[in-house]
């Protein structure tokens, strides 16, 4: 039985207990991320990160949450007051509602019925999941409008332009999955992976949708909306207390709702790793639980690895890379999987299907070729002409532009 | 001396600094390659032993030389070093020091020769541990230990008094204030003739 066909029979109180326990699921993996994070990041420095509260510092996500609680709530004076309130709750509620549509688990005994973890299985659920995350950018844009301050407007800005950016590239790379998967269906995604990970034969979907993915949740090294040597904390600053956590809880579940959905959809999802099939069983079921959690935590050590490494790029040099990189590509491949897609479905002969693999890479070199060629043409012009130094001080002007103004 | 006036010329001003052929290095960007090893780095730091001390619970001594809380010295029988010249509050560039100079009376002596501190506060509000007043006494009197841990609750705590700040009485020293060496002037206690107490000078409270 399919998922969808399981997850129809559940009755209400069952669909209850579930969300609840995809809220739960969330708010406790967000606490426990802050934790890991801070841990992880402080190791990466050779520091220990918190180690106070509790043991090994566990509970310091929980403490940090009853502390923003406890703060002073302000709404500053030139606040849109109503906006203001409702900005960071669409953002939080966006972020788990993408969430409904991951299965967690396959099939599994639930207090006596035959059902899977997910909360419902929508025919479109990765659309689903991308028309929740775009509906979540207007809460970043209403924080920054409402705020009425200058540094929150440009860090919203940012953040919109940022997220609608690479969503385009985050969109295009899912079509690649789409082509081979024959459904949005996030459940018979991971089914269509039972072979091969998509991960493996979509190899560069997977990247792009890796690096978008970081782009999207507004993560470092692309967390351009809250550059804090910049925009002091970007859409957020005049946020304090229960709506800051609102941010705060809304960017980590964030976080874990992509890397789940780039499990669903590359990794395979809660099937096991490739070999390791017989430990599906284990428990009733239960053990693919314990599968998908390590593929999503896998996914949140890449973010937390990309922080503490990278540097934050600069805002026109992010722009660059998502137009002009990573959607050209996913373009141009989605191209050569569609038509490779067609032509063994069409039963295309060997050869041909080899000659187009072929070519492809034959177009691939020359394009690369002519780029490289241009950019070193365009070097050469650049180079910079030696003129003598006027005897008297004159700022740093680059030397062509002073032969042009000296004749 | 003429030309020491001159105005800066091509030969040492600016434009020298601009014909000056530095070398650059790094203009090219790092190559992909070599932008992932930036990852490994990180990696390999998660495994390697972590730099934090666990303060309040284990204390790295600091090194020998730290400027940490002052102290007023005492000669060797006893007596203060200090002999109130108000040298250091001069020379404290936060105005953190206040002393009160006094004389030394018959039957009511604190230090060898004329004078005494009679009160002496720090201010560790305002003492930026830079060591000027250390430089600036005359008899040594005033140095520093190297004890850091100076936080307190009120400002009134925080200025330290004579008391706070008088070294120990260590094994031969009398509690000031009592008499000379017998025989002496302050020029034998600054030479390092007088090396303990003499039984004339009082007894020591040795409860």
């Amino acid at each position: 039985m399919s998922n969808a066909e399981l997850i129809a029979q559940d009755p209400g109180w069952i669909i209850a207990l579930k969300s609840l326990i995809v809220f739960a699921a969330c708010v406790v993996l967000t606490i426990m991320a802050v934790w890991g994070e801070r841990r992880l990041v402080a190791k990466m420095q050779m520091r220990l990160g918190p180690n106070r509260v509790g043991k090994f510092g566990l509970l310091q996500g929980l403490v940090d949450g009853v502390k923003l609680a406890l703060k002073e709530d302000l709404i500053p004076k030139g606040a849109d007051r109503v906006v203001f309130v409702i900005a960071p709750i669409i953002s939080v509620t966006t972020c788990f509602m993408a969430f409904a549509v991951i299965p967690i688990s396959g099939e599994v005994s639930f207090f006596g019925y035959q059902t899977a973890l997910q909360l419902t299985d929508l025919p479109v659920g990765v659309l689903y999941i991308l028309a929740t995350a775009s509906v979540g950018v207007y809460g970043i844009v209403l924080a920054g409008w409402s705020s009425g301050s200058t540094y929150p407007l440009l860090g919203g800005l940012r953040s919109s332009a940022q997220v609608i950016s690479y969503e385009i590239a985050m969109g295009l790379s899912l079509v690649a999955v789409f082509i081979y998967a024959g459904s949005m269906s996030t459940s018979e995604i991971v089914d269509a992976q039972s072979q091969f990970w998509y991960a493996v034969i979509l190899f560069p979907s997977f990247i792009i949708y890796a690096i978008s993915m970081v782009g999207e949740t507004n993560r470092a090294p692309f967390d351009l909306a809250e550059a804090e040597g910049e925009l002091v904390g970007g859409f957020h600053t005049e946020y304090s207390s229960l709506k800051f956590a609102l941010f705060f809880l809304a960017e980590y579940v964030n976080i874990i709702a992509v890397s789940a959905l780039a499990t669903t959809l590359f990794l395979g999802g809660y099937r096991a790793l490739p070999g390791l099939s017989f430990t599906e069983q284990w428990l009733g079921g239960w053990f693919t639980v314990v599968w998908f959690f390590a593929k999503v935590l896998f996914f949140f050590f890449i973010f937390v690895w990309l922080r503490g490494t990278l540097p934050r790029l600069r805002y026109d040099q992010f722009m660059k890379f998502g137009w002009k990189v990573l959607i050209p590509a996913s373009l141009a491949w989605i191209m050569v999987v569609a038509t490779l897609r067609v032509m063994t479905q069409q039963g295309s002969s060997q050869f041909l299907i080899a000659s187009f693999i072929f070519a492809v890479v034959l177009i691939y070199f020359a394009v690369s070729a002519t780029v490289e060629k241009s950019r070193l043409k365009l070097k050469a012009e650049s180079q910079l002409v030696d003129v003598p130094t006027p005897d008297f001080p004159v700022p740093e002007i680059p030397k062509s532009r002073m032969e042009q103004l000296n004749g | 001396m003429a030309d020491e006036l001159m105005p800066r010329s091509s030969e040492n001003g600016l434009g020298k600094a601009n014909e000056a052929k530095m070398p650059i290095t790094n203009t090219e960007p790092a190559t992909f390659t070599k932008q992932l090893l930036g990852f490994w780095v990180t990696f390999k730091s998660i495994f390697k032993k972590v730099n934090t001390v666990q303060y309040p619970e284990v204390k790295e001594p600091t090194a020998p030389r730290f400027h940490g809380r002052h102290q007023l010295n005492r000669h060797p029988d006893g007596l203060e070093k200090c002999i109130g010249c108000e040298l250091c509050a001069w020379a404290c560039p936060a105005d953190a020091i206040y002393v009160e100079g006094a004389d030394n009376k018959e039957g009511e002596q604190f230090s060898p020769g004329e004078r005494y501190g009679k009160v002496y506060q720090i201010n560790y509000l305002r003492c930026v541990f830079c060591g000027l007043c250390i430089e600036a006494c005359p008899t040594r009197a005033l140095t520093m230990t190297n004890e850091y841990e100076l936080a307190d609750s009120t400002r009134e705590k925080l200025i330290f008094e004579k008391e706070d700040l008088l070294g120990p009485l260590r094994a031969g020293m009398l509690p000031p204030p009592h008499p000379m060496y017998p025989n002496t002037t302050d020029a034998n206690y600054y030479r390092g003739e007088v090396t303990g107490s003499h039984p004339s000078q009082g007894e020591a409270k040795n409860a």
